[in-house]
């Protein structure tokens, strides 16, 4: 989620850390994975607000700016996406993705969370979390497309 | 353009995809993508990533060394 192992394994401790001091606050409201993976999950969103990236650009994400509004989705029928893809080259796609895009993206598709569970482990509406997938998906769609026309030379 | 969901253009029916593919219904089955060759491929193409996206980051576990340091560390703060 981060992309940097030594950052993961620091994350990783300080997720440890807050399930020690908070614990006793775990009423068995919701099934002790699902409290301890919201858990995990604040101690990343923390981490990247303090890398000052804007975690749910969501707002933001709402907004297609001019190079990514529907009309992108249009694309050369002769670069379709067929057959497997590169998970090397989907990796740093991913990891290229804008942090609320990538969370959203690595909880859903990879992960397999349901959208109201990513809705509140990120504290953002359903409707924002499918939206944000959606999106995430078209900038992988188009960063996949971009690698191949480059590989094709053309 | 509400009314013959199968008349709508690309643009109304991909502004109504997000919702279309949260909610789990099959978007393929969507009488736009029906007559429509661009968005019958871009779903594929969703699709796709959606498949290849399962493969990706196997659960790595963290080395040793990470979990004595968070041993030491709850030991610090038990203190």
């Amino acid at each position: 989620m981060v992309g940097n192992v030594a950052e993961a394994e620091d994350l990783t401790q300080e997720a440890f850390l807050q399930l020690h001091r908070k614990i006793a606050t775990f009423r068995g409201d919701s099934a002790f994975s699902t409290w301890l993976h919201r858990l995990a999950i604040n101690v990343v969103l923390m981490q990247l607000r303090k890398k000052g990236l804007s975690l749910i650009s969501l707002d933001e994400a709402m907004e297609p700016t001019p190079d990514e509004g529907p009309s992108r989705s249009f694309g050369a029928p002769d670069l379709t996406l067929t057959g497997a893809i590169d998970r090397l080259a989907l990796e740093r796609a991913v990891a290229d993705l804008p942090a609320g895009y990538r969370l959203t993206f690595i909880l859903h598709d990879v992960e397999g969370f349901e959208h109201n569970e990513i809705a509140s482990m990120l504290d953002c509406s359903i409707g924002n979390s499918k939206s944000q997938l959606h999106k995430a998906r078209l900038k992988l769609r188009d960063a996949l497309r971009a690698q191949k026309r480059a590989e094709e030379g053309t | 353009m509400k009314g013959d969901p199968g008349k709508m253009s690309c643009v109304e029916f991909q502004a109504q995809l997000p919702e279309l593919i949260g909610s789990g219904e099959d978007a393929a089955a969507h009488p736009h993508v029906q007559s429509c060759d661009r968005c019958r491929a871009l779903l594929a193409e969703l699709e796709t990533i959606a498949e290849a996206a399962r493969q990706l980051f196997p659960s790595v576990e963290p080395p040793d060394e990470v979990w004595a340091q968070i041993e030491s560390a709850l030991k610090q703060e038990g203190k």
